[in-house]
C-alpha cells in the first residue's frame, strides 16, 4: 500500500465538531463521526445536505471552520498533503483529462503520486475495471460509465488506504456497478476504510457496513447495518423530511 | 515544498505537470492557435492605420505588446478553464504534493505557449512594421516580460477560475497588477526599436527582472489561498 500502514486500533476518519460555513450559510453544523479500518460507511442525505462538503473536508479540498478532522491517522490541519497521500477521491466529475489517453491519465496522477512500477500498477488497474481495449483511446471517446470506471481506476492509482467516494454509482452499468461492488469489497477486506455518499438507500445500504444519514448540515442517523431497507427508507424520512 | 519533496521530487513533478498540459495542446492546439491568431489580427490590423516610420518605435512598442497581453489574457483563462472542466482542478489540488508546485508547473506551462507563440508573433511584426532588422535586445526583453506577466497571470486566473464572470474578473484583476511589467516592457521595445543602446534599456531591464523575482517568490505562496474554495 505505499509504505502506508493501517494502525488496526485506530480509527481511519475520525470527525469531532466539524463545522464548515460560507458566509452566513453553515454548511455543515457539528459533525461527528468515526470510521474504523475496514468499515464501508455510507452517508446518505438530500441535497443541500453537506454531504459533498464533508467529503471535500476530508479530502484537504475545502478547510473547515470549526473542530477536528484525522485521516488515516494524520490530523487535517498539519498534515494534509500526508492525508491527500492516504485517500482515493472519486467525485461526481471524472477529474480526467478529455484529450489524454485513459493510460496517459493514470501515468500523470501515478507520476503525482510517486507510484512505484507505475506501468505494471496501471495495466492492473485498467485491467480490473475493463478498459484493457480501450486504454490508449482519449477519454473523451469513452462513454460516461467507462469514464466512471476510468475514474474509480484513477481514484485507486496510488493503492490509498482510505477511500471517500461521492456518488461512485454516478453513470456506471450494471456490469460496472457490480465490478464496483468487487472493488469496495476488496478494499474492506483488506482493512481499507471506505467512506461513501449516496442518493439511493437500496444501492448505498447494500454496499456498506454501517449507514449514516445527513439532514441540514448534521448526522441525524448513524448505526450499523441493521435495519431492513423498509426500516431504513422510514428513518430517512424521519431525518430528513424527504421520501427516498 | 523543497522539506518535503526534495528538490529532485519538486522539479519531477513541476515536469510532469508541465508535460500534461503540453501533451493536451499538442493534441487540441486549442490555446496557442487562438494566441497566434489573436496576436497576428491585432498586429495586421494596426499595421494598416500606422505609416512606417522612425517615429512610430514607440507605437509599434505598444502594439506588439497590446497584443501580447490580451493573447496572453486569452490563453490563461483557456489554461484555467480547462484545468476546471471535469474537475481536474480538483484532481491536481487531490495529489499529495505542496500547492506551490502546482502554480509552479502551471506558470511553466503558460510560460511555454506564450513563448512559442512570441517566437511566430515578434519575426512577422519585424516584417509588417518594416524594422531595421532584428534587435538582439528582443531575446531578452520578451522572456523577462513573459516570465512576469505568466507569473502573475497564472495566480489571478486561477484566482479567477472560481468566480461567475471569470471572463471579465481576469482582465479586470491581472491587468493593474501587470502594468509595471507591461510598461516597462512596451519602453524598453520602442527605445530598441529606435536603435537605442543596451545602456537605454538597462533601467527598464531591471524593472522587469524585479517584477518577475517579486512576483516568483509570493504568487507559489499565496496560491494556495487563491486556489481553494
Amino acid at each position: 500500500m505505499n509504505g502506508v500502514d493501517i494502525q488496526a486500533d485506530g480509527y481511519a476518519i475520525e470527525v469531532k465538531r466539524l463545522i464548515k460555513s460560507y458566509g452566513e450559510h453553515h454548511a455543515l453544523r457539528g459533525i461527528d463521526l468515526s470510521v474504523k479500518w475496514g468499515d464501508i460507511l455510507a452517508i446518505f442525505g438530500p441535497n443541500g445536505a453537506g454531504k459533498t462538503t464533508l467529503l471535500k473536508v476530508l479530502a484537504t479540498l475545502v478547510k473547515p471552520s470549526a473542530g477536528d478532522v484525522s485521516v488515516a491517522g494524520f490530523n487535517l490541519k498539519q498534515d494534509a498533503i500526508m492525508i491527500r497521500r492516504r485517500i482515493g477521491v472519486v467525485t461526481h466529475q471524472t477529474l480526467l483529462y478529455d484529450d489524454l489517453s485513459a493510460y496517459e491519465n493514470l501515468r500523470f496522477y501515478g507520476k503525482m503520486y510517486d507510484v512505484s512500477n507505475l506501468r505494471d500498477r496501471i495495466n492492473h488497474l485498467v485491467a480490473q475495471v475493463g478498459l484493457e481495449s480501450r486504454i490508449h483511446d482519449p477519454v473523451r471517446t469513452l462513454s460516461r460509465g467507462m469514464q466512471q470506471r476510468l475514474a474509480i481506476a484513477r481514484a485507486l492509482i496510488h493503492d490509498p488506504p482510505v477511500l471517500l467516494l461521492d456518488e461512485p454509482g454516478t453513470g456506471l452499468d450494471q456490469h460496472a456497478s457490480a465490478m464496483f461492488a468487487t472493488i469496495l469489497n476488496s478494499a474492506a477486506n483488506k482493512q481499507r476504510a471506505v467512506l461513501m455518499t449516496s442518493h439511493s438507500l437500496e444501492q448505498g445500504a447494500a454496499l456498506s457496513s454501517r449507514v449514516a444519514i445527513m439532514a441540514d448540515g448534521k448526522i441525524a442517523y448513524e448505526g450499523s447495518k441493521q435495519l431492513d431497507i423498509g426500516n431504513l427508507r422510514e428513518v430517512y424520512y424521519q431525518c430528513t423530511g424527504v421520501k427516498d | 515544498m523543497y522539506r518535503s519533496e526534495g528538490l529532485k521530487g519538486s522539479a519531477d513533478k513541476i515536469l510532469t505537470i508541465v508535460w500534461k498540459d503540453i501533451k493536451s495542446e499538442i493534441r487540441t492546439k486549442e490555446i496557442a492557435t487562438s494566441l497566434v491568431a489573436f496576436a497576428l489580427l491585432v498586429i495586421i490590423v494596426v499595421s494598416f492605420a500606422l505609416e512606417p516610420g522612425e517615429n512610430t518605435s514607440t507605437i509599434a512598442a505598444g502594439i506588439l505588446w497590446v497584443a501580447f497581453t490580451f493573447a496572453g489574457v486569452l490563453g490563461l483563462s483557456r489554461s484555467f478553464v480547462l484545468e476546471k472542466d471535469k474537475g481536474c482542478l480538483q484532481g491536481l489540488m487531490l495529489c499529495p504534493v505542496d500547492r506551490s508546485l502546482l502554480y509552479l508547473g502551471k506558470m511553466l506551462s503558460i510560460l511555454v505557449f506564450m513563448l512559442v507563440v512570441e517566437a511566430i508573433i515578434v519575426p512577422v511584426f519585424i516584417v509588417l512594421f518594416n524594422q531595421h532588422g532584428f534587435p538582439p535586445q528582443l531575446l531578452v526583453i520578451v522572456p523577462l516580460a513573459t516570465i512576469g506577466f505568466a507569473a502573475v497571470g497564472t495566480l489571478f486566473s486561477a484566482m479567477a477560475v472560481n468566480t461567475r464572470a471569470r471572463d471579465v474578473m481576469m482582465p479586470l484583476l491581472f491587468l493593474p497588477i501587470a502594468a509595471p511589467v507591461i510598461i516597462a516592457a512596451i519602453k524598453s521595445t520602442g527605445l530598441v526599436l529606435s536603435g537605442e543602446s543596451w545602456g537605454a534599456i538597462a533601467s527598464w531591464l531591471g524593472v522587469m527582472a524585479a517584477f518577475d523575482v517579486i512576483f516568483l517568490a509570493v504568487s507559489p505562496l499565496v496560491f494556495e489561498f487563491v486556489i481553494e474554495e
